[in-house]
């Protein structure tokens, strides 16, 4: 018994050293950089192992989850959006601005009018977990070239009206993820309008990547240079708050 | 001759480091999310055939819950494991460790023969007469480098949705994303097995000696040309 408790302790002195110099690695300068730079190499690779274009799976009706999880915030706290949610949304605007010829402020009615795409997709958490379900919604890259991106936007931020503890939601990605196919901008989950843990009215689709690069309660569309000034300046909002991996394709 | 050429050294002692940190962050990822699933999806507990215990700091890395953290550890060691690996077999198959040391006969899958080397193993004789291993140690070597490392990777790209749209086959083949995480956890620990019974059976067998050998190379015991080698196969 004490034999026993005495390998467990030192096995636990051996994990607690080695968790030790771990940290220490990981708090300078060149190994927190190290950390950073191995998400570049994946996304050089997958970005070189696939096209552009590669789509995700698409699934058939069959397989859809017979529930879709929401996760993060469930619905926005404010007495405007409960408002709008009691009127079905008839108000909401999605603004389509920043390093564009012409800014555009869209209505639900005009959304739903444009060229949709529907497609059955596996949402995965970067808890673990997985969904599927079938989105609807015109593809981002029809709201951006209507609004005529400027050769300098590098990137495309996505501005949330939910605060989550404290600080207002947002996400980007690069051009290639804005203009792939299946990132769209979904106001139908299995034919209905979007549930409010689901991000109604609007919530955006990146197929190829994780969960919460899927901005939820969309309100504007940014196009950006860089994202510095934008939040604290590293891409979104569990990049800025707990250091996710901005590239949240692996 | 060297008892473990020099990328064999070097590979063992970089896997060493590799898996610890993996195995160590990934306990931490799966306290993100302790349940598993079979298939393509699942969220929920009915959906679980698993439900994995939460693992205390002292087993991960960093030893506090952090998610992101965690993530960084397992992807950034992901490459030195994965790039290690593929070395290690193209080492192997150059050098022909794997054909003269590691490649099983017909005559040592016999029933008999197994059991003669379990019994041998259970009364801690680990002498063996020629050849480098014995059928237990081909089988246990052939195993962690053939299917639970590779396995690992594969699994593990599974995951990566990312990876998913350039070859949907190989999450297709593993039975989906969800089937694919589960078989991450499952040969992880079946990795974490070896890994205690390969330090027990070191311990058991001279660990200082065995840990210099695997450090310096070792000698090789030479056959003893004195007595003729036995053989009992179809060698007429």
């Amino acid at each position: 018994m004490t034999g026993s408790i005495k390998r467990r302790g030192v096995l636990a002195g051996m994990g607690a050293l080695f968790v030790g110099a771990c940290s220490r690695i990981a708090d300078t300068g060149a190994g927190s950089s190290l950390l950073s730079a191995a998400e570049d190499w994946h996304r050089k690779v997958h970005r070189l192992l696939a096209s552009r274009e590669a789509l995700a799976p698409e699934f058939a009706k069959a397989d859809i989850s017979p529930f879709f999880r929401g996760n993060g915030s469930q619905t926005v706290d404010t007495e405007a959006y409960r408002a709008s949610e009691a009127n079905g949304f008839a108000d909401w605007r999605l603004e389509v601005r920043g390093l564009v010829d012409t800014p555009l402020s869209l209505s639900m009615e005009n959304i739903r009018r444009l060229p949709q795409r529907t497609q059955i997709t596996r949402h995965d958490c970067v808890e673990g977990w997985s969904a599927i379900g079938e989105w609807t919604g015109p593809q981002l890259s029809t709201l951006l070239d209507a609004a005529g991106v400027r050769e300098e936007a590098k990137f495309i931020v996505f501005h949330c009206a939910d605060n989550l503890n404290g600080q207002d939601y947002y996400e980007s990605v690069d051009m290639i993820d804005a203009y792939h196919a299946q990132t769209i901008i979904a106001h139908m989950l299995n034919g209905e309008p979007l549930p409010a843990r689901n991000g109604a009215p609007l919530r955006m689709r990146i197929e190829r990547q994780l969960g919460y690069k899927h901005a939820k309660y969309l309100t504007a569309i940014e196009a950006v240079a860089n994202l510095e000034g934008i939040g604290e300046g590293k891409g979104g909002y569990w990049e800025d708050r707990a250091g996710y991996q901005w590239y949240a394709g692996i | 001759m060297k008892k473990h050429t020099l990328s064999t050294r070097i590979w063992h002692w970089l896997n060493l480091v590799c898996v610890a940190i993996l195995f160590m962050s990934g306990l931490n990822i799966s306290n993100g999310h302790r349940r598993l699933y079979w298939g393509d999806w699942g969220f929920a507990p009915e959906h679980a055939w698993l439900e994995v215990p939460r693992f205390p700091g002292w087993m991960t890395i960093p030893d506090y819950y952090s998610l992101a953290q965690a993530r960084d550890w397992h992807n950034l060691t992901a490459w030195p494991f994965a790039l290690g690996l593929l070395f290690m077999w193209g080492a192997m198959l150059a050098n022909r460790h794997f054909k003269r040391d590691l490649v099983t006969s017909r005559e040592e899958w016999r029933w008999s023969a197994i059991k003669d080397d379990v019994i041998e193993h259970l009364k801690l004789n680990f002498e063996h007469g020629d050849g480098k291993y014995n059928f237990l140690q081909k089988l246990a070597y052939g195993l962690v480098l053939g299917v639970f490392l590779p396995m690992m990777v594969f699994t593990g790209m599974a995951m990566s949705p990312g990876i998913e749209p350039a070859m949907p086959w190989l999450v297709d083949i593993l039975g989906g994303r969800q089937s694919a995480r589960s078989l991450h956890f499952i040969f992880a620990f079946l990795t974490f097995g070896f890994f205690v019974v390969h330090i027990a059976l070191v311990l058991l067998s001279g660990p200082a000696a065995q840990i210099y050998d695997m450090i310096t190379g070792g000698v090789l015991d030479e056959p003893d040309p004195e007595t003729p080698q036995e053989s009992e196969g179809e060698t007429t």
